[in-house]
């Protein structure tokens, strides 16, 4: 036995304002955990909304995004590169896999499938997501990667006996610019009511000129860029290992449900609905936090069977 | 010469030559019957990184030692019993029927003559009657849950490793020998059987050695949550003055990062369990006076002999980066099995997994990590004096540190033989010689 290193004890501490505090950090906590849901969940929603596709792959969009956004900050912390560089490096490469993914997915297997039965694509994107895990194992290996450097830059607030991290609410901005510009993009651009069309009737969108085709390809690149980009700005919270796809599929997945397939406000709306009850759940009643979110979509989908925010179908004779 | 010729007088020197061969060949002794083993771990998956890789290359490294004769003794004699050992690695990836299916596999089809291996506890619950029904030597290395050896009597299943309740009775014992104050404590594990075990055995045991300090927060985010901000949030807001956890791997690094980010560890003294795997990737990222555990007397905790200096020197020399604990479990069940195999072994003949069993049963043996007493589950089950120890990262050298080690006997953290573990927390820790 050694001793004499035995640190002092941290004092107990006085809580004040418990019900106040208690409330605040139920919204702060909850409007975090709503913007990793929106950022992972907004691409797989776009993917089903215009292409009908559940696109389990996403989990792997999520995954590459990480591992590169995990190097890309390497690199730059490597060559002694300010923080805010690394930062835009990892955003950037995450971009860019997700365009390449979204090419070679879209056009070498999902072209093929086109009008298969929804089932079987979702199969096919199943066994792509499993190639994809390999994949990531074939070039980074088994071993974790860290790239905490933005979040620890980032610094943080004391607001009373809560520490917020300035991280967590740069991701809320960027959850929340990212749902600003879905809507500008779908409201206001030519692009947008292209893809309104298609999303509203493939047949209908075909038979006025739109090249369907091409919508589809420029969607599940935009997919896949977003499911890269959740990974990259989630990467600096989080230890970049094996398998953080498959956690992101089925969290995506209810939030996506509850808002209704295929709709990016109704995933917007999903995403804080989980995460403030989620993380009312955590400090009131720790022990149904697992319950929760597939809770909130049980009831959700009794009540409404297609999600909150689903449009209507058209009628086809 | 003809060509008829030509051809008779190569026949008949390649007859000669194979003749030749043939005859020496039939004058060498015959060689020595390999002795094949399943190692079965995480190599792929989340638990890879943490336990399965480093108790993968812990095998293979020994197992390269032993197969040259170049351990040092008792473990000198070549492979085990003088036979080479043939290694077959199986992943553990999958569900718990897939992990059952590649053990007949390894057993039935591949005849191995032991396995060692498995991480999680669900499978080595699950391989268990398995291998009680194949008859298959097996030897767990790294999964905790005492339940293997007290639900009923094995006859084929050793472990070498100490099962889980020691790692958090000397965290209950070594935390309030150093923060004497203590009044209240908190604890976020994971939502399945290891963090609920783990959580169940530190509380029965702080209430035993210390009842009135409190229990604040108890969390239980789900395996592989990733996100635990509210966890922090609401750990900020709570009078804990010490915080349990037996995170690991992805959780773990997660959990410090987004709790450093907003200086949790600057309010509560933290208790990481297996905190040891995360000491060499974390560095100083890691929360200085954090108290750490290797499940054991491992890694840095372990004691400074020349079996342990042999240890980390082949490890470190081949993967660049020193042994944590799972390689040490892997290396103690090798080494153990081996003594297992040349107790059994009667005049150089390779024994029967019966006479192997009874060899192993109750062995006594001293590897890398310290002394072994398979006392436990009538002899199957390991137990070994354990450490904790709190976490420093030495600036001048920028390597990660433990200090303020405090060793705790294994007949002070583990109950006697015969008795269930969580009863004996329950029931006061008697019969503990501390």
């Amino acid at each position: 036995m050694s001793g004499g290193l035995t640190s002092p004890l941290p004092p107990t501490r006085q809580v004040t304002g418990s019900i106040v505090l208690t409330a605040f950090a139920i919204l702060t906590d909850g409007l975090v955990y709503a913007a990793y849901l929106f950022i992972v969940a907004i691409g797989m929603t776009l993917i089903f909304g215009v292409m009908k596709i559940l696109n389990v792959a996403h989990g792997s969009f999520y995954a590459f995004g990480a591992y590169g956004a995990a190097m890309a900050v390497g690199i730059c912390s490597n060559y002694g590169l300010p923080t805010a560089i690394g930062f835009l490096f990892m955003i950037l490469v995450a971009v860019a896999i997700g365009v390449v993914l979204g090419i070679v997915l879209e056009r070498g297997i999902l072209r093929l499938v086109y009008g298969k039965d929804e089932v079987i694509i979702v199969l096919i994107t199943y066994a792509v997501f499993l190639i994809l895990e390999d994949v990531i194992t074939l070039i980074w290996g088994p071993r974790s990667y860290a790239a905490y450097e933005p979040m620890i830059a980032a610094g943080n607030i004391e607001i009373g006996d809560l520490v917020l991290s300035n991280y967590d609410i740069i991701l809320v901005a960027i959850a929340a610019g990212l749902a600003a510009f879905a809507y500008w993009s779908l409201k206001f651009t030519r692009y947008g009511r292209l893809l309104t069309t298609v999303i509203f009737d493939r047949e209908t969108a075909a038979a006025f000129g739109i090249n369907v085709t091409l919508v589809y390809t420029v969607t599940f690149i935009i997919g896949a860029m977003l499911g890269a980009l959740g990974g990259a700005v989630m990467a600096p919270k989080i230890s970049v290992t094996l398998g953080i796809g498959v956690e992101v599929i089925v969290l995506a997945f209810a939030v996506v449900a509850i808002g209704g397939m295929g709709s990016i406000e109704g995933a917007l709306t999903g995403a804080l609905i989980v995460g403030i009850c989620r993380a009312a759940a955590v400090h009131l009643v720790p022990q149904i936090e697992l319950f929760v979110i597939y809770g909130v979509m049980a009831l959700v989908l009794v009540i409404r069977p297609y999600g909150l925010f689903v449009r209507a179908q058209p009628r086809k004779i | 010469m003809s060509y008829p010729a030509n051809l008779i007088r190569w026949g008949l020197t390649g007859l000669a030559v194979v003749a030749t061969a043939a005859a020496a060949q039939a004058q060498q002794p015959a060689a020595a019957p390999t002795v094949k083993l399943g190692i079965v771990s995480f190599l792929t998956g989340p638990a890879a990184s943490p336990f399965g890789i480093p108790g993968r290359n812990g095998a293979e490294i020994v197992i390269e030692a032993l197969n040259s004769g170049k351990a040092p003794a008792p473990f000198n004699k070549t492979g085990f019993g003088g036979s080479k050992i043939e290694a077959k690695y199986v992943d553990e990836a999958g569900s718990a029927a897939n992990v059952v299916t590649e053990f007949r596999n390894l057993v039935q089809r591949d005849q191995m003559d032991a396995v060692i291996g498995y991480v999680s506890s669900g499978n080595c619950l699950a391989v268990t009657p398995i291998a009680e029904e194949l008859k298959a030597l097996t030897v767990f290395y790294d999964c905790g849950t005492p339940r293997i050896f007290e639900e009923k009597a094995r006859s084929y299943v050793f472990r070498v490793s100490p099962h889980a309740t020691m790692d958090n009775v000397a965290a209950a014992r070594y935390l309030l020998a150093k923060k004497k104050n203590l009044t209240s404590y908190s604890g976020i594990n994971q939502n399945y059987a290891w963090g609920q075990d783990s959580w169940r055995d530190f509380v029965g045991a702080m209430k035993v050695l210390a009842p009135k300090v409190t229990v604040d927060k108890v969390l239980f985010p789900k395996l592989f949550a990733g996100e635990y901000g509210a966890e922090v949030s609401t750990l900020l807001t709570s009078k804990s003055q010490a915080l349990h956890t037996s995170f690991y791997d992805g959780d773990l690094e997660s959990f410090i990062y987004q709790e450093q980010a907003r200086g949790l560890d600057k309010r509560m003294t933290m208790i990481m369990t297996t905190g040891e795997t995360a000491i060499w990737r974390l560095r100083d990222k890691l929360p200085e006076g954090t108290i750490i555990g290797a499940r054991g007397a491992n890694g840095p905790l372990a004691r400074d002999t020349e079996i342990n200096r042999w240890f980390q020197k082949i490890y470190s020399d081949r993967y660049n980066t020193p042994p944590t604990y799972p390689a040490y479990q892997m290396a103690q069940s090798l080494l153990g099995l081996k003594l297992a195999y040349e107790k059994a072994q009667k005049d150089n003949a390779k024994p029967t997994r019966d006479e192997i069993a009874t060899g192993f049963k109750g062995l006594e043996f001293v590897g890398p990590a310290g002394e072994v007493k398979m006392v436990l589950g009538d002899g199957h089950q390991g137990v070994t004096e354990t450490a904790y120890g709190t976490y420093h990262f030495n600036q001048r050298t920028k390597q990660p540190e433990i200090v303020d080690i405090i060793r705790y006997p294994a007949e002070c953290v583990n109950p006697p033989p015969g008795v269930e573990a969580d009863k004996w927390i329950a029931e006061g820790m008697k019969g503990a010689k501390c």
